[in-house]
């Protein structure tokens, strides 16, 4: 009963990361319709960012924050300057051009800091806490995953901008009538969803090692939960993200062998477009012509 | 009065095909300006050409500046307040929030505005927290004639604000459509099929078949036209 218990709280630190890019791949989806395929890659170049500034002697919070700012311009620029133009294209076409941003940060991160596996200290000591129930390390990935959501979460609810955005991703043509500027709103939204990804990359860099392959199984996992929970829903995403990071590590620890982990994801995808393609909290998207 | 709004030679297009084909409208400063004219007579398209959501050729002057070439966020910046065909409220999102987002380009707290506006529909704000998509058709249309106000706007652009309402919904809305233009000092560009409601209401009209202007004049005039009792009024 207490592994079983212990599986479920490493589960949820683990879920944190997967709700986190989950959520950015949300917020994407949702304003462009566009499932951003690099959203793994450029949270795996923002954990690299840090990495080095950590290595040039910065402070680690300091060495976070400059990181999420750079990861907010980062983003922003990627979205004017590579998506804009294909924004009226076909969606394969948007599509592909995320996949090629994908192997652009792959390739760039290994030529820049090579290939070899480095190690990233958690700001968080590793010690069993609450009766060895979780480790101090993964309550501090759940705190900072909570407090960034809720931060997310208040933007979008009480700030001017936050609802233009909702309102620009919900209906644009009717938001630039009202005078807000659609795309400098998908700019701010493909920004945040950077910082987002930063983050989770950032928290998980510690468990998984830094190298510029890391993210790839996390972004799986994280299309799973943003499945889940339904593409339309940001809310769904996180709890999506949660309930994937939990149903992995029961999986690994009691029915198969923890390399085959990644295959429960891939069940989990297939299982919700057949039998729930909307997710748990989706909305079906109704074309208006 | 001078005109707040003057297209010249306007010409509009969906793609690559003309579907206004040079039309010269005036919009007289404080009154109510419409446009009749059977469906696909192009009525739509240029109040889209207008607000710059479809390509146009010609001039658009507004209050002494050029619109076109402008986009359409800089044009709702201007003052000019649309309400799409179909309404265009954003469904998922509160009355209330639907009313702030009208006051996107307004500096300050739009909270005076909104009281205003709660006391022109009194059953907005009975209903400020429900989502917009729960509101019946007439609750919408109300919604988003109050939405467009909030930005103060000097022309309000309605495009068939009876579409799909009840006899009595809808002159409900006209009766405060002509309220709000005497009290809020806005100039009204008005699209309409229902042309014996239209014609009581407004100034001037315009009557429009297959992109260009085939009648114009004070309203009273059009009214009494037999040519145009028989097509468009039905007596």
């Amino acid at each position: 009963m207490h592994q079983f218990s212990q599986q479920i709280f490493s589960g949820l630190a683990a879920g944190a990361i997967y709700a986190s890019l989950a959520l950015a791949l949300v917020m994407i989806y949702r304003a462009t319709e566009l499932v951003n395929f690099a959203q793994g890659e450029m949270a795996m170049f923002s954990t690299y960012i840090a990495w080095s500034l950590v290595n040039g002697g910065v402070p680690f919070w300091a060495a976070f924050v400059i990181t999420l700012v750079v990861s907010f311009l980062g983003g922003m620029a990627i979205e004017r300057v590579l998506v804009r133009p294909v924004e009226n294209a076909p969606v394969l076409a948007a599509v592909v051009v995320t996949i090629g941003l994908a192997l652009i940060f792959n390739s760039l991160a290994g030529w820049i800091y090579s290939y070899t596996v480095q190690d990233f200290q958690s700001p968080f000591p590793d010690r069993p806490v609450l009766g060895a129930l979780i480790t101090t390390r993964d309550l501090g990935v759940i705190g900072v995953t909570l407090v960034m959501l809720f931060l997310l979460f208040a933007f979008f609810r009480f700030t001017a901008t936050g609802l233009a955005m909702r309102a620009a991703a919900q209906n644009p043509e009717s938001a630039r009538l009202c005078g807000i500027p659609v795309g400098r709103m998908l700019a701010i939204g493909w920004g945040l969803a950077a910082t987002i990804g930063a983050t989770a990359g950032i928290m998980v860099a510690p468990v998984l090692f830094l190298d510029p392959n890391m993210m790839g199984g996390v972004l799986v996992y994280a299309f799973a939960g943003a499945l889940l929970g339904g593409i339309t829903s940001p809310l769904g995403a996180v709890i999506g993200g949660l309930i994937v990071g939990v149903t992995e590590n029961l999986v690994g620890t009691y029915l198969i062998a923890s390399q085959l982990k990644l295959t429960v994801a891939f069940a989990l995808i297939i299982l919700v477009l057949v039998f729930k393609p909307n997710g748990l909290f989706g909305t079906a998207i109704v074309r208006r012509v | 009065m001078a005109p707040i709004l003057q297209l010249r030679a306007l010409k509009a297009f969906y793609g690559q095909s003309e579907v206004v084909h040079g039309l010269d409208v005036d919009v007289e400063e404080g009154g109510m300006t419409v446009l009749l004219g059977a469906n696909g007579a192009g009525k739509t398209t240029t109040l889209r050409a207008i607000c710059g959501t479809v390509r146009s050729e010609g001039e658009i002057l507004f209050a002494g500046e050029r619109l076109d070439r402008r986009t359409t966020e800089q044009i709702a910046a201007l003052g000019v307040a649309h309400v799409p065909e179909g309404r265009g409220t954003f469904i998922g999102l509160t009355v209330e929030e639907n009313l702030r987002l009208g006051a996107y380009t307004r500096a300050g707290r739009p909270d005076a505005n909104m009281q205003r506006m709660y006391g022109y529909f009194p059953i907005l704000a009975a209903r400020h927290r429900q989502q917009a998509g729960s509101l019946s058709g007439g609750e919408q249309q109300m919604l988003a004639i109050a939405r467009a106000l909030m930005m103060a706007p000097r022309l309000l652009v309605l495009d068939e604000p009876s579409f799909g309402l009840a006899p009595r919904i809808v002159e409900d809305i006209f009766t405060i459509v002509e309220r709000i233009r005497q009290e809020e000092h806005v100039s009204v560009l008005l699209v309409e099929q229902n042309a014996s409601l239209a014609l009581e209401l407004a100034d001037h009209a315009y009557l429009i078949e297959t992109g260009y202007v085939v009648a114009s004049g004070s309203a009273k005039a059009l009214a009494d036209d037999p040519q145009i009792r028989r097509s468009y009024l039905g007596y």
